[in-house]
């Protein structure tokens, strides 16, 4: 037996059945799963600039003949749609599964969409496991699945399935499969009109055949116990469901698209009342009263309509009392996530706020600028929306009538994912303006992965190659990249530099007749954990500027004066730039 | 290069410690700041408690959490677990790795349940910059929920290991659990960086040590 995570099981699973590419875009939660699957023998890994690219790679390799992975989060898969829903009607070749993670209440995403909706959009097979067992299983039997009615296969979690560790009893031998040869086949793979036409027959007998493959399957099972309450659910709720309601009958969907009709109706039949438990959507409701099956109300109350659902929600929700706890504590301070200490983001927002510049951001570490004590940060939207959205900004004439300058602020590994295409718009339609790149060698938020800005592969990464090592990738130059667009004017800055962070932005701003580009560039503290002496305050006067900048390592003494945490100040100087008295100094 | 997958020496269960049976399902929630190391702590508990031939799920939260936010690692061990969270009231045992942390996470400690608390206080950056205060009395807040103080990061000093403050904890944490203290360092051993394994040893047994002078 292993404790592995549902993303470990699944890159044990996939492996086991012999897949052979894999490729993908980090993103919480479900970024281990590649993180994974590269360390094994026999399959090759690589992250892609993002997730369209991703699948794209996946599917030319499922079309040239072998097994292959695509791994994203939900909203990548909004940038992958438009292969996926083309993917759904062409069929593959070798086998093709596309993990996705769901994120329910958001704990480090934009967005809880469902990603089934997108299986049942596009008709795709969707496998959802309860826990890493079936993680590991269903991952097992997924690229079977895909070969036989030939169609890629959704193999959806969400964050507690990803993030959570359960026993699996793992084979731990691998199928050896061959790749299945390839010939041209015009008519499957090129979705021109008349062929697309034609394939969409091809989709709806898949349909026909899923259905009746979903009635017989044993990933939807029956568990009979009591008759009064029956329940329809999926995923991690199943297992919330047993926990809170240990009498009910259960019908649990493992293939969550398409739904078997005739195994729901005979369900319902059994027991008194149907219910469903399902979080931030009503997927499995809607579907299931189309096919006239009443789907009855919890008796207490309904379930939450957003966010995740804890078994504490279902048995609130049918009517049972809590167990007796302390209340909960009020009047806390908050404590959200901040940049670290030395974090090459701080400064750069510092100075945005003094100008009181309207930021359109983007997503990544330096979301964070939208909170206090910045609050530096108008709009995060989705990957690369910062420099078409300045753009826009522009647009509607904001600098001017506002009197604040409007600034794009994304990432490096944003950039690449879509920043690049954003660019390029504004400069072919000549567009004016300034647009800052967070250049910190890596795609932090997900843990430090490599990227095309830092040039280190997905297998480097797992060989323990750091952006500041010299790897065998070749790092994309953003500066001469952005002057090849056609960029006005592009200059490279030290992130760790408040005063030279002041002069770029400041010139930039400026020149309201051109397209500037500024790049900061600074390690993040996560590859860089490198530590100077810490720097010593001598007669502070007590203004409170060098807290406003936000680090975690200032803080103020009973006298209200700035003192420095030792355990948490690793020596970058960021508060010795600020005071505006010279009252810091560097250690020694 | 940093990663916060869990670790492959965690992996396998090795089943060879002494068998331990539960009464339904224990549920230990870890609570802490982001970089405390509270994963690591609920990997060495699970260890424990799979090595004892336990059902074991341990939930941990990634991401944006981290950065010095609130964090928390839930981990339910029995005969057969279903669900992974926990639910407040339901907590046999809360192990806070800071002051504040302890009274967050406080309605989840069920009746008669045992909160082990590091008796640090991190200051976040929202009462540094001036957006929240301080609570008044912390020590008297935790001292109201019977809280056992484990002066953790000091024993971890002492240790001359100032980064086991999570394994004197899990050290406190061992005293209010069925595993043998055998299986608990066994799990240490096979989990920490070679060179660090007797310093995580001696700050386990002191978390022991302190946690039953109480």
């Amino acid at each position: 037996m292993q404790l592995l995570s549902g993303n470990e099981a699944i890159a044990q699973g996939l492996w086991e059945a012999g897949v052979a590419v894999g490729s993908g875009y980090p993103g919480t939660p479900s970024t281990e799963a590649l993180e994974n699957l590269v360390k094994k023998d026999g399959v090759y890994c690589e992250w892609a600039p993002n997730e369209k690219v991703g699948l794209e790679v996946a599917l030319g390799a499922a079309m040239g003949g072998v097994r292959a992975l695509a791994a994203m989060k939900h909203v990548g898969l909004n940038v992958a749609a438009d292969p996926f829903m083309s993917a759904a009607n062409t069929g593959v070749n070798g086998g093709l599964v596309l993990l996705v993670a769901d994120d329910p209440s958001c704990y480090s995403s934009q967005n809880e969409q469902d990603s089934r909706y997108y299986a049942s959009f596009a008709r795709v097979p969707c496998l959802d496991p309860c826990d890493s067992q079936e993680a590991y299983e269903f991952s097992k039997l997924a690229f079977g699945l895909s070969e036989e009615f030939d169609t890629p296969v959704m193999l959806h979690e969400t964050m507690r399935v990803a993030h959570t560790r359960t026993m699996v009893d793992v084979s731990g031998e691998r199928e050896e499969v061959a790749p299945r040869p390839y010939t041209s086949q015009i008519p499957k793979y090129v979705m021109m009109p008349a062929n697309a036409v034609r394939r969409r027959a091809v989709t709806d007998e898949r349909e026909d055949a899923l259905i009746a493959y979903a009635e017989k399957t044993e990933l939807n099972r029956v568990e009979m116990r009591g008759r009064k309450v029956g329940v329809i659910c999926a995923g991690a709720l199943y297992t919330h469901v047993r926990e809170a309601l240990p009498e009910a009958s259960v019908l649990k969907l493992g293939l969550t698209w398409p739904l078997p009709p005739a195994k729901i109706a005979e369900f319902a039949a059994s027991v008194d009342k149907l219910y469903v438990v399902e979080e931030t959507c009503t997927y499995f409701t809607e579907k299931v009263r189309a096919m006239g099956i009443e789907v009855s109300e919890p008796p207490a109350g309904p379930l939450p309509r957003g966010g995740e659902i804890r078994p504490a929600h279902i048995r609130a929700a049918f009517g049972m009392g809590e167990p007796p706890h302390p209340a909960p504590a009020a009047g806390l301070p908050a404590r959200p996530p901040a940049f670290c200490s030395g974090c090459p983001h701080r400064l750069v927002y510092v100075q945005l706020r003094e100008m009181n510049a309207i930021v359109t951001g983007d997503i990544g570490c330096y979301t964070l600028g939208a909170v206090a004590p910045y609050r530096a940060v108008d709009s995060v939207i989705d990957m690369g929306a910062s420099l078409s959205m300045a753009h826009g900004m522009e647009l509607a004439r904001a600098p001017r009538r506002t009197g604040r300058p409007v600034v794009g602020v994304i990432g490096d590994s944003t950039f690449a994912h879509s920043g690049i295409t954003s660019l390029l718009g504004t400069v072919y339609n000549g567009g004016k303006g300034t647009l800052c790149i967070l250049d910190n060698r890596t795609t932090a938020m997900t843990g430090a992965q490599g990227n095309p800005c830092n040039g280190v592969t997905l297998a480097e990464q797992a060989a323990g190659v750091s952006p500041l090592d010299v790897p065998a990738g070749k790092p994309l130059d953003i500066v001469a990249l952005c002057q090849a667009i056609g960029v006005d004017e592009v200059e490279l800055v030290d992130s760790q530099d408040a005063r030279e962070i002041r002069r770029a932005l400041e010139e930039a701003v400026s020149h309201t007749d051109k397209l500037s580009v500024v790049v900061f560039r600074s390690p993040c503290r996560l590859i860089d954990r490198s530590r100077r002496p810490r720097p010593v305050i001598d007669s502070c006067q007590g203004c409170g500027t060098c807290i406003q900048i936000g680090c975690p390592a200032l803080g103020r003494d009973e006298d209200e004066l700035a003192v420095i945490d030792p355990n948490q100040c690793i020596g970058c100087g960021q508060c010795l730039q600020s005071c505006p008295f010279g009252c810091i100094q560097e250690g020694e | 290069m940093p990663h916060y997958t869990a670790s492959e020496k965690s992996a396998e269960v090795v089943a060879t410690g002494e068998k331990v049976e539960v009464d339904g399902t224990l549920t230990v929630l870890l609570v802490g700041v982001g970089g405390q190391g509270t994963i690591l702590a609920g990997s060495l508990l699970a260890m424990a408690a799979a090595d004892a031939g336990l059902d074991v799920k341990v939930s941990e939260i990634h991401g944006m959490s981290q950065r010095g936010g609130s964090v928390s690692t839930v981990v339910r061990m029995g005969k057969k677990v279903d669900s992974m969270v926990a639910d407040p009231g339901c907590a046999d045992v809360v192990v806070a790795f800071e002051s504040m942390e302890a009274l967050r996470a406080q309605e989840f400690l069920r009746e008669g349940g045992t909160l082990f608390v590091n008796d640090e206080v991190i200051v976040p950056v929202s009462v540094a910059i001036g957006t929240f205060e301080m609570p008044e009395d912390v020590d008297g807040a935790l001292d109201g929920l019977g809280a056992v103080k484990i002066p953790a990061g000091r024993i971890a000093r002492e240790v001359g290991s100032p980064r086991s403050t999570n394994v004197v904890l899990v050290g406190a944490l061992s005293t209010a659990l069925p595993f043998s203290a055998e299986d608990w360092e066994d799990a240490i051993a096979r989990r920490v960086p070679p060179k660090t394994v007797e310093a995580n040893l001696e700050a386990f047994r002191r978390g022991r040590e302190a946690a039953a002078r109480g």
